[in-house]
């Protein structure tokens, strides 16, 4: 059984008279352990995919199941709960909290969770360890390299040790070798039998990954 | 990592729009604290004065257009002496309702006398009562003890040129003078005081009196009732209130006390008014922050929590700030409204608690449908702002 399973996805976005139709009727299916990566030109729907996958988007037709959970049958907080428990975000503008530090950014998630603050320390240190920042954990985010952001902001998407990884654009703001350490820090989590789902138009990116899903016009090409 | 941690977090990354919110509600709590402590201190200081000097029932006879008068204006000339209080009568006084209230009841008689070539006011009084009931007299001397011994005002000695040890005649009989009154300021400097029993015999007026004043010490004394209550005892008599400027006093202070708490209702409007701009604006900067917090996951009762321990922090230290510079405000203030130089300022646990109580409430209060938005900001929407 697929870990996700996306069927007949829809999204129209409304703007006064207009209805833009983002998705028009996606199927996919992903495998526990793939990396994926979902590439089209800008607006064909990809990151409105990936929304939508995260349980942030309520389609307006179609179903998301995820890890046999239809998502968009929980309520909003129920909903909040599986992100939690089973999601990590990567965003492209890496998006860390700007007053706090490498590991109080990469602990966030476990904030709301029942845990030590011990146990929450080691885990926030142990993810910055496996993003190679280990030695920068008190550092604040303007303190570090993009890069080194975006290490961080890994480091919070694993932190909980989510099913799936979702990642938008995450090489939109580095330069080209910065961005070959992050795919491949993707892939060598990947290799860990972390699920990857990234959102790219960078061609490149696609090498990296297992399987690649070509969006246009708000359907699978 | 908890979820205070954030807030507390960025409580001190903001430091300068929190200054501001807590100089906001700060201004507010601390108006309040003082107008409250103001009027609270103001109350207590006339309180206190009427207790000192006792809230005063005048008992005269039914005069009938007679001009009489006991405050300053002279007796002499006129007829004053038709329809006398008898001196049985006043044990009538102890039986009303609120006889409880009742400190002293101070009868006199009063006539004009000559002393040498001077037309002097003679007045028979208890001096155990008159002494109790007039307790910022200073005697230079003592108080009479016995019928042949007598009191002087200040202004009387004078004029009469006499003092304690000296001795006068009063309708062929030899007092001695054992006491002077210091200035009072009063009708007492100009008079000549005798024991009771002895000013009615000289006067002609045996079991009679011409006045009494009644004392009653407590803040609050229901007089008007107690003035009814002696009337209906002693129907031949006029019975007054004489203190009238003390509850005037009153009346103004509780003019400025509905003032003050309008004014504080205003001030408060304004300080809840700025919390909630203030918290809306963080919200609205805070829109990314909010997205990242619900797409890992925060429920919206943590975003509320977040938003919501940020203003009872906020809140918390206005409340105590508010209360300190309230505090120093009134005490400031005070010297410049009391009646008296030496009132004290009220110092109240209620208002401090209060006070912190009252900045947390409004705080929270208009944080309430800031962190209520925040909450349910659309994590999609929040990231789009990127």
């Amino acid at each position: 059984m697929p870990l996700i399973n996306v069927t007949n996805l829809k999204k129209h976005y409304t703007s006064g008279d207009d209805v833009v139709e983002a998705l028009r009727g996606v199927d996919i299916s992903i495998e526990a352990g793939e990396f994926i990566t979902i590439m089209g030109q800008s607006g064909s729907g990809k990151s409105t995919l990936l929304s939508v996958l995260g349980g942030m988007n309520h389609p307006t037709a179609g179903d998301v199941e995820m890890a046999g959970v239809k998502l968009y049958q929980l309520s909003s907080e129920k909903l909040a709960d599986f992100r939690a428990q089973n999601l990590g975000f990567v965003f492209q503008a890496f998006n860390l909290i700007s007053y706090l530090t490498a590991i109080e950014n990469v602990m966030l998630p476990l904030a709301i969770v029942k845990m030590s603050t011990l146990a929450k320390k080691t885990a926030a240190r142990q993810a910055l360890e496996r993003v190679g920042l280990g030695n920068k954990l008190d550092r604040l985010p303007n303190q570090l390299s993009g890069g080194e952001q975006e290490r961080v902001a890994i480091a919070r998407a694993i932190v909980n040790n989510p099913h799936i990884l979702l990642a938008d654009e995450p090489t939109g703001n580095l330069d080209s070798k910065t961005s070959e350490e992050v795919m491949a820090l993707f892939r060598e989590l990947n290799g860990a039998g972390q699920t990857v789902v990234m959102v790219t138009h960078n061609p490149e990116n696609g090498a990296y990954s297992d399987r690649t899903i070509h969006l246009k016009d708000g359907r699978v090409a | 990592m908890k979820l205070h941690n954030i807030s507390i977090n960025n409580l001190k990354r903001r430091k300068a729009k929190m200054a501001f919110l807590t100089i906001g509600l700060t201004v507010g709590i601390a108006t309040i604290v003082t107008l409250v402590t103001l009027t609270s201190s103001m109350s207590r200081d006339i309180e206190r004065k009427m207790d000192e000097f006792g809230a005063n029932i005048l008992i005269t006879p039914q005069s009938n257009g007679l001009a009489m008068n006991y405050g300053g204006i002279s007796l002499g000339g006129v007829t004053f002496d038709q329809r006398d209080i008898r001196e049985e009568d006043l044990a009538k006084i102890r039986t009303i309702t609120n006889s409880k209230n009742i400190s002293a009841v101070a009868p006199k008689v009063l006539g004009g006398v000559k002393v040498g070539t001077h037309d002097v006011l003679l007045v028979g009084v208890n001096f155990d009562s008159e002494l109790k009931m007039k307790q910022w007299w200073k005697i230079f001397g003592e108080a009479p003890q016995g019928d042949s011994e007598l009191l002087l005002g200040s202004d009387a000695s004078k004029v009469l040129n006499v003092s304690s040890g000296d001795s006068i005649t009063i309708k062929n009989e030899s007092f001695k003078v054992v006491g002077v009154l210091d200035q009072t300021g009063s009708q007492d400097d100009a008079l000549v005081f005798v024991s009771l029993p002895k000013a009615q015999k000289l006067l002609g007026k045996e079991g009679k009196i011409t006045l009494a004043e009644v004392s009653a010490l407590c803040s609050g004394c229901p007089i008007g009732d107690m003035v009814t209550q002696i009337a209906e005892k002693l129907p031949n008599a006029k019975v007054s209130a004489i203190q009238q400027v003390v509850e005037g006093r009153l009346k103004a202070l509780d003019q400025f006390k509905r003032f003050s708490y309008a004014m504080a209702a205003v001030v408060v409007f304004i300080g809840s008014l700025i919390v909630f701009v203030t918290m809306m604006g963080s919200v609205n900067e805070r829109t990314v922050e909010i997205g990242i917090f619900r797409a890992i996951g925060f429920r919206k009762s943590h975003v509320m929590r977040i938003i919501l321990l940020e203003a009872a922090l906020v809140s918390l230290l206005a409340g105590f700030l508010g209360y300190a510079v309230g505090m120093g405000g009134a005490k400031l203030a005070l010297p410049l409204m009391a009646e008296s130089k030496n009132a004290h300022l009220a110092w109240d646990a209620t208002v401090a608690f209060g006070s912190i109580g009252l900045a947390v409430t409004l705080g929270l209060l208009a944080s309430l449908y800031p962190a209520l938005h925040a909450s349910k900001m659309d994590p999609t929407e929040a990231l789009r702002a990127l």
